[in-house]
């Protein structure tokens, strides 16, 4: 846990996302018009125009569509090696976490996994995931 | 009216490239713009436009300053790092062709191994918050915070997408190290390496090594673009802009395209290049050599199939047998490139395409009709088309 993990840009857009994450929710926004889904969030949707946004909470489910594993340069305040995924969620938006309790040379694209969240600062909450066969 | 085979490039010229430069980043920019200005036989009093990346430190006003040139009537920088590079070279070509500018010089100058680095990763906490900051947002708090770590998740999935295998991006390497061995400008002049030293080299980001990504470098590069018809008459034959062009994809971002379908192509230089065909008439048969911005090796394959050299997903077919070194069918940054000479943001890579028109460069191909130049991957992109007069 650090006070200087580096933190995102909070914006009138994605305050809804990070808010939800200090509450132990994965959300997604949707349209409240076509319910289209997106992730990342925007101030409107490009399928049908409409400003009116809205989130529904994710199941928290979903696969690796890709990942890396890094190691140089060690960033503070992170572990190294350090596995990020890319993760299809079962809702079908995406979105960039970590990975944690799987060795870096066990980690596949389409291995299934589970969120979590990790309290990272006081008043900060990030999401990762870990394997879903592990749980 | 288009603005293809109207401009020229009249005139190159850069510093010495190195690890620490030990002079500022606006005396390298005007080393550079005075050495192409010298170049093409052109003095700073003739110079009405300047143009750069929105990334370089050095503002037109102060490279006009310094070097003593007149009234600006053009000044224009473009954005998305790396990629900006041929966009910049579309900006000077456009003013040139409507009559806006007559001597547009293009510059980008950085101390990026001794000052600001950009493989050290960003983690500042986001103080303000604005667009880019929230974009970088869902990264950075998770680590994905360089651009190796950025290219790498694409480059993972290239992989699986296509059955390539990271030897594939070690013979991207190995070819421009190859080029670099007999550049005396290239910092890894006389240092080729071999796919075998690629395959023990370091993890960076895997599935990225040391070796697949390209050097962090100190100098500058500026080059001098003026209408094609003015350049005949200067001091060398001119390189005559075919084709520039820029490309944004649908659901583009800032190095992290991951929301597409198929996230180990660049659509965006598929776009880059559909345009580049129809403005030239010239189609992939067409090049005897071509700069293909290699700041990471996976997105020099991809970049092959978006241009049409091969197909979806066999550049790892086409990379194998030095098929991209001298003597091979494409003979790709016979500079060195960024992996080799220095990483000047793409602006080295517009320069050797130049000296490849000319008949100038180190490695020369025979017979050089068309050189394909591009620029930066994984962001909203450009490249250009030189061509003999």
């Amino acid at each position: 846990m650090s006070a200087q993990h580096p933190r995102p840009g909070i914006t009138h857009d994605n305050r809804f996302f990070w808010e939800g994450l200090a509450q132990h929710k994965l959300l997604i926004q949707r349209c409240t018009s076509c319910h289209r889904l997106q992730h990342p969030p925007a101030p409107m949707c490009p399928g049908c125009h409409c400003f009116e946004m809205e989130a529904i909470e994710a199941s928290g489910r979903g696969t690796v569509h890709s990942f890396v594993v890094a190691h140089h340069p060690p960033i503070p305040p992170f572990e190294y090696p350090n596995v990020i995924v890319l993760v299809e969620l079962e809702e079908g938006t995406r979105l960039v976490s970590r990975l944690v309790g799987t060795p870096p040379d066990e980690v596949a694209i389409g291995m299934a996994v589970a969120v979590e969240f990790e309290q990272v600062a006081d008043d900060f909450v990030l999401h990762r995931f870990r394997s879903a066969a592990s749980r | 009216m288009s603005f293809a085979s109207r401009a020229a490039i009249a005139g190159i010229g850069q510093t010495e490239f190195s690890k620490n430069s030990g002079r500022s980043e606006l005396r390298l920019a005007c080393e550079a713009v005075m050495a192409a200005l010298g170049d093409a036989g052109l003095a700073p009093r003739d110079v009405d436009g300047l143009a750069t990346f929105t990334m370089d430190n050095n503002p037109e006003i102060e490279v006009a300053r310094a070097i003593g040139a007149g009234p600006l009537r053009f000044f224009s920088r473009v954005h998305y790092g790396g990629g900006a590079a041929c966009g910049v070279i579309m900006q000077a070509a456009m003013a040139v062709a409507s009559g806006a500018a007559d001597v547009v010089v293009c510059y980008r100058a950085m101390n990026e191994r001794s000052m600001q680095r950009f493989g050290i990763g960003t983690t500042p906490l986001a103080k303000v918050a604005t667009t880019e900051t929230a974009h970088f947002g869902w990264y950075v708090p998770f680590g994905l915070a360089t651009p190796a770590s950025w290219v790498a998740m694409q480059a993972q999935r290239y992989l699986h997408d296509y059955g390539a295998s990271t030897e594939d991006f070690g013979r991207v390497s190995v070819a421009c190290r190859r080029h670099a061995a007999t550049n005396p400008n290239a910092w890894f002049h006389r240092k080729p390496i071999t796919l075998e030293e690629h395959e023990a080299s370091r993890w960076i980001v895997r599935p990225l090594r040391l070796l697949d990504c390209c050097q962090e470098s100190d100098g500058a590069v500026a080059v001098i673009v003026t209408s094609a018809e003015r350049a005949r008459d200067l001091r060398q034959p001119p390189a005559v802009i075919r084709a520039a062009a820029q490309g944004a994809s649908a659901d583009q971002q800032m190095m992290t395209s991951y929301y597409r379908d198929a996230i180990g192509d660049l659509p965006e230089m598929s776009f880059v290049a559909s345009q580049l065909y129809a403005q030239s008439g010239v189609g992939p048969r067409d090049f005897q050599t071509a700069v293909i911005y290699d700041h990471f090796t996976p997105f020099v394959l991809a970049q092959l199939e978006a241009f049409g050299f091969c197909k979806r997903g066999e550049a790892k077919d086409f990379v194998k047998g030095g098929n991209i070194e001298l003597g091979g069918a494409l003979p790709v940054n016979t500079h060195g490139g960024q992996l080799g000479e220095a990483y000047i943001h793409g602006m080295n890579g517009i320069a050797e395409g130049v000296r490849q028109v000319r008949g100038s460069a180190v490695n020369q191909i025979r017979d050089v009709e068309h050189v394909l130049v591009t620029a930066g991957t994984g962001v909203p992109t450009s490249a250009i088309i030189l061509g003999k007069h």
